[in-house]
């Protein structure tokens, strides 16, 4: 013991003499090299989700997005409208069986959805896309959002319809689920390899998007406040205490930040709310942003297409729509009919993009933080000319901070316990998704979920030392990946959530499903 | 004439009992019809790992109630020569209990003074004061 204890000391001395000047500079170099290695890697893969359509410079995965959500839209007769009420009234609670009291309730399966989808990318994401594409990419955002809220539906009513429950009577679904299935239930090949498929992108989707990108943004917003310091240090200590909940079983950390997080979005949708109403001469103005950019891009990067690209990729990555992760979440209700957990899983995109995202754009556009070029009236470029230029060269999560700095002086503080929660629940929310999606490849089993959860911490830390650029490319062309499989599968399986439809509407008309509270 | 008697698991439901027992004592037919609720709210925040096992968990939260609570009362009734069943149903307590014996056409609920005290009644009210302001029909509250 004496032995251990001296031998303790003298490394902590060593340490201690050593990380000012070696250690840091080593520190240094290891993110340095981490980067490089990750980009090396990952360069082949984000480049082909991300190749343009031939003649032009717009990436065909953001039109497969658009497309798709259009598809439903218009295949569902706008259902995101015709049942908006519908779907509240469900959320209340109103068609409830009180006999079923206890079970997983819609507005709980709503809430745990949400918490896996608000987080960075409304924060983040949004000031990315408005920092590239200019005020216009929020007009493309709230557009693909309210497009995106029926592939939510689609996806999940087929999320609850295909699940599977277990004798123990705990229950697993998602898009793996429902691809095999389904398909093996029209009788289309290919259903189980387009499963596997899915769950591959699945598991590299929980660990860019739902992981690296969260621990790179914390580290982002807490070096802000603390001054800069090895990203590694952040990976670490967040590892940890996501180690500490997914292997150890800590649940009482994920319950405080279940319970903590939706008040953190109330919270951050109120301080919006306060700088926009202390601003409130300029909403206009910046309203005409949005709709001058919208079009004319305002002399962003690639004019309004450079803005529509933006807008609708960090739509896609905030809110989910047709990536099939909120299909995972939401398969957990009892429920006999899934398509009432379609009904409410279509308010999804709306509280996330079209709410809190333009939020977020809003108060990063009246903070005048992006710079004018007073002659022209355009956004001015940085000097590489790839986004606009900003009053402190602020990009990402230090925007929106700054933008926020500029009306509550002390926001940015509560922002950085916001971001580092949400950045957390979320990566919760998707080391559940990666894990279903694991254990449909390999099988359920201690072991082999032990080995999903211990990959899943030490790319939290690879995530925090990279540097933004590969790890949003990253995270951006897993998350989509996704999407491929997800919405391909949807065009084949929609027809079955149509029947549906058209039975619900119809026995809802007669009054044969009827409200138990009045 | 039915009765409901709302039941909290602590002592005190014994007194509960005990009274219900004497009103059915003197009338010619009484249904007694004893209710537990546990606790639990539509509008809570979970994570999906706690969502997918929610059903699994209900189950024995109800057997539970059940084996310990409302089980031994209904026999107890029973044994005093009543008719008496049970219900088991998560919610509110008090709009719960309101609830059941208003569907079923109760003509009395029975409960006991609450057992909460201190702080925590002071700032939420407890569930048996909830009852006795709320309640659609007659409450007897034993003391």
């Amino acid at each position: 013991m004496k032995n251990l204890n001296s031998i303790l000391l003298a490394v902590a001395a060593y340490l201690a003499l050593a990380i000012p000047a070696q250690a840091q500079e080593a520190a240094a170099s290891l993110d340095a090299r981490v980067n490089e290695a990750f980009a090396n890697a990952t360069g082949w893969f984000v480049n082909f989700i991300f190749m343009s359509i031939p003649g032009t410079n717009f990436p065909w995965i953001v039109m497969w997005l658009v497309i798709g959500a259009s598809v439903f839209t218009i295949y569902f007769a706008a259902v995101q409208f015709r049942f908006f009420g519908h779907a509240i009234s469900l959320v209340k609670g109103d068609y409830s069986n009180p006999d079923d009291a206890g079970e997983v309730s819609h507005f709980q399966a709503l809430a745990t959805a949400l918490s896996g989808t608000v987080g960075l990318g409304n924060i983040a994401g949004v000031a990315v896309a408005v920092g590239i594409g200019g005020p216009g990419a929020t007009f493309w955002m709230i557009l693909a959002g309210l497009l995106g809220m029926a592939s939510k539906f689609t996806e999940c009513t087929l999320g609850v319809k295909y699940r599977n429950e277990y004798p123990d009577g705990t229950v697993s679904g998602g898009p793996m689920y429902y691809i095999s299935k389904g398909f093996d239930e029209l009788g289309l090949p290919g259903g189980k390899i387009l499963a596997v498929l899915f769950s591959v992108f699945c598991i590299l989707g929980a660990l860019g998007g739902g992981n690296m990108f969260q621990a790179n943004q914390a580290h982002a917003q807490i070096t802000q406040i603390t001054g800069d310091f090895p990203g590694w240090i952040t990976g670490l200590v967040f590892a940890a205490v996501v180690f500490a909940v997914i292997v150890g079983g800590i649940k009482s950390i994920a319950k405080v930040t279940e319970k903590v997080v939706p008040f953190m979005g109330i919270l951050y949708v109120g301080a919006s709310i306060v700088v926009l109403i202390v601003n409130y001469d300029m909403i206009g103005w910046a309203v005409g942003q949005i709709f001058a950019g919208a079009f004319t891009g305002l002399g962003v990067a690639g004019g309004f297409v450079g803005a529509l690209i933006q807008g609708f990729k960090r739509a896609a990555f905030s809110n989910e729509a047709g990536v099939g992760s909120a299909a995972i979440a939401h398969s957990a209700v009892k429920t006999k009919e899934p398509i009432t957990e379609g009904f409410v899983s279509l308010l999804e995109p709306l509280i996330d993009t079209v709410v809190i995202c333009t939020m977020t754009a809003l108060v990063i556009i009246i903070s005048q933080q992006l710079i004018i070029d007073e002659a022209t009236g355009n956004y001015m470029l940085n000097e590489a000319g790839t986004a606009i230029a900003t009053v402190n060269g602020n990009g990402g999560v230090a925007l929106t901070s700054a933008a926020f700095g500029s009306a509550i002086s002390w926001f940015p503080f509560v922002l950085a316990i916001a971001v580092i929660l949400f950045a957390f629940s979320t990566m919760i929310s998707w080391s559940y998704y990666g894990l279903k999606a694991w254990t449909y490849l390999f099988g359920e089993g201690k072991t082999t979920e032990l080995i999903f959860k211990i990959i899943f911490c030490v790319f939290i830390v690879i995530g925090a030392a990279a540097s933004l650029g590969p790890v949003i490319d990253f995270s951006d062309a897993a998350i989509f990946a996704m999407a491929v499989v997800n919405i391909f599968c949807l065009y084949f399986l929609m027809k079955v959530v149509r029947t549906e439809l058209v039975s619900y509407s119809a026995r809802l008309k007669s009054g044969e499903i009827k409200k138990f509270k009045h | 004439m039915k009765l409901v008697i709302g039941l909290d698991g602590q002592s005190s439901g014994e007194k509960a009992l005990e009274f219900a027992k004497s009103i059915a004592a003197h009338s010619v037919s009484c249904e007694l019809i004893v209710v537990y609720v546990i606790e639990w709210s539509p509008f809570s925040f979970q994570t999906a790992e706690e969502n997918a096992q929610r059903h699994k968990r209900r189950e024995e939260e109800i057997s539970i109630a059940m084996e310990r609570v409302v089980d031994p009362a209904v026999a107890s009734l029973k044994e005093a020569g009543l008719s008496a069943r049970a219900i088991v149903r998560h919610g509110d307590v008090a709009d719960t209990i309101d609830d059941i014996a208003h569907s079923e056409g109760a003509s009395q609920i029975i409960v006991a003074r609450s057992s909460a005290g201190g702080l925590t009644s002071r700032l939420f009210g407890s569930s048996t004061a909830n009852l006795v302001m709320n309640a659609r029909v007659p409450v007897t509250v034993v003391a």
